[in-house]
């Protein structure tokens, strides 16, 4: 897999693909650059998830929960209190990483693992959305909203104003993620939850606190995956549980890593473009021939899901990597 | 001679089944001790013991002048006690240094680090060659192999080997007893679960024989041998 540092070649495109991603919002018209911003945050959310299931092989099926507790807590500072995004995230991300450790005590302490494992994540999320249906306080199932106004200015420390900014915190965002995660891959740690990931007895055996190292694992990607939520709240400026907390979300938020390459650092990267660049394509394209079919999207997903798991198991990164020879084959 | 691993009368019961009936014995630091008997006898459930993948219902573990029964197999292994397993488990997708490298990572968290111990590990087994191989695409003696460097690379005091020679052909044996007699010449000390009597005549200093769980001998292999005991319930078989 990943685990040794990009050839020469890989380092340019790396940095050709960012100069482009700079460079994008004044090459692109508005419309793309919202389609922009949904794709770096499924990079970077799938990113976080990567964590979790590509490096440690813990398989979660209930991100959405951590999403939504950071994306609610921010807000809830928010509009209670004035507290801006900035110091709410040094909220929300605890928050999420309390949840995450808590799921990964019972889980861990008690031996549950792979399909079950899964299973108690989702049912974490559900808990969650059907808790905050009824919290009154964050609006309950009504939703809760953030107050909007036509902005004609920038303010970056409430995240208040036009898609540009949004964008450009959101490429900063996947591309900490990014050096984030390649860090951890080449540390201690990254070596041990590959570990884990490939054989939990044999990594034990080599003197791998197993409990541990899955435990900083769930927590990191929490909390990372919490400041996607923030980022939600303060750009959609409103949370209903059932669509933050849905399955759905965790769902579509996993897809990105695993078309792109689970386990790699340009697979959630990758996977985004190519998930949701195709898909809105294929709304426009619908769009201009007349069709008018709900859940077409969904489906489009389920193809192209289809595609990657039978053709290219591993995912298109590994694919393309050994293509363009940036890997070791 | 002072006792480096020291098992007390310890049992283990499966349901009905006595898998090890109180077995004593010593390791010596610095030997090369080996436990023998037929299938079923209760190697592997005592090796499984010593590394903390079982915990006894009787007796005492000690190593050096610390009880490590009921310990978890990870903090035996800190301990200084690395061991092998009989059905190989290689880290698949990771290649064969990569493997190396997470038991060195023990020892250090510095990745360079780790890795030169790694690379210094890979060349006494023959395997550096094949470093950036994946280690699924390793044929058995060579993952056989890498299993012994995975587990050297925690830089053990003590090496617990489970059957790694099991499906080597003669040659490959030999190598492997030539690579084993180099490492405890260097101070390691080795416990070996073994069925192929020429590498346990070859290196063993004391064989421990056990039978239906419970130790039948104990001495040196020219001893166990001779035992008729051992004759009959083991060897006979081999011998006629």
């Amino acid at each position: 897999m990943t685990l040794a540092g990009l050839p020469r070649r890989g380092i340019a495109l790396l940095a050709l693909l960012l100069a482009a991603l700079v460079a994008a919002p004044y090459l692109v018209n508005d419309y793309l650059l919202t389609v922009l911003i949904i794709i770096l945050y499924f990079a970077y959310a799938g990113q976080a998830w990567n964590i979790m299931m590509g490096f440690a092989g813990q398989l979660s099926l209930g991100h959405a929960i951590y999403v939504g507790l950071g994306a609610y807590t921010a807000a809830a500072l928010y509009v209670h209190f004035g507290i801006g995004p900035w110091i709410g995230l040094l909220v929300a991300v605890p928050v999420a990483m309390a949840c995450g450790a808590i799921i990964g005590f019972l889980a861990f302490r008690f031996g549950v693992a792979g399909v079950y494992f899964a299973i108690l994540t989702i049912a974490f999320a559900e808990f969650a959305r059907i808790g905050f249906d009824h919290i009154g306080y964050t609006g309950g199932s009504a939703g809760f909203f953030l107050p909007v106004a036509q902005y004609t200015q920038n303010d970056l420390w409430n995240l208040r104003g036009k898609p540009i900014m949004f964008y450009y915190v959101m490429l900063a965002f996947t591309a900490a993620a990014f050096l984030l995660c390649q860090y951890l891959l080449r540390s201690r740690m990254g070596y041990f939850w590959l570990a884990i990931r490939e054989d939990e007895e044999a990594a034990r055996a080599l003197g791998i606190d197993t409990f541990r190292y899955k435990m900083f694992a769930v927590v990191i990607s929490a909390g990372m995956t919490a400041v996607a939520g923030v980022f939600f709240a303060f750009y959609y400026n409103n949370l209903f549980p059932e669509q933050v907390f849905h399955i759905s979300r965790s769902i579509e938020l996993i897809l990105a890593p695993i078309i792109g390459g689970i386990g790699t650092l340009f697979g959630p990267i990758l996977g985004a473009f190519v998930l949701t660049g195709l898909s809105e394509v294929v709304t426009e394209l619908m769009h201009a021939f007349g069709f008018d079919w709900p859940g077409a999207k969904q489906v489009f997903y389920g193809v192209c899901l289809l595609i990657v798991v039978v053709a290219l198991p591993d995912g298109i990164w590994p694919w393309l990597a050994r293509r363009l020879r940036l890997e070791r084959s | 001679m002072s006792a480096f691993l020291s098992i007390a009368g310890v049992s283990k019961r499966f349901r009905g089944l006595v898998a090890v009936d109180r077995v004593s014995c010593e390791v010596t630091k610095g030997e090369i001790f080996a436990v023998i008997g037929p299938n079923g006898a209760g190697k592997t459930t005592l090796f499984n013991m010593i590394a903390g993948a079982l915990k006894p219902d009787e007796g005492e573990i000690a190593f050096g002048s610390e009880r490590i029964d009921g310990l978890r197999p990870d903090e035996v292994c800190r301990r200084g006690i690395a061991r092998t397993f009989q059905i190989v488990r290689p880290f698949p997708a990771l290649t064969v240094e990569d493997n190396v490298m997470v038991g060195a990572l023990l020892r250090t968290s510095d990745a360079t680090r780790a890795r030169e111990t790694a690379h210094e590990v890979l060349r006494r087994l023959d395997l550096f060659d094949k470093r950036q191989r994946e280690a699924k695409s390793l044929t058995l003696p060579d993952r056989k192999r890498l299993e012994v460097a995975r587990a050297l690379a925690t830089s053990p005091q003590l090496l617990l080997l489970d059957e790694v020679m099991a499906g080597l052909r003669p040659t490959e044996t030999d190598r492997m007893v030539a690579i084993l007699r180099e490492l405890n010449a260097q101070g390691l000390t080795i416990l070996l679960i073994e069925h192929v009597m020429r590498a346990v005549m070859a290196l063993a200093n004391r064989v421990l024989v056990l039978h239906h769980g419970a130790q039948i001998a104990l001495g040196t292999p020219a001893e166990v041998t001779r035992e008729p005991a051992v004759i009959e319930s083991y060897l006979g078989a081999e011998a006629i």
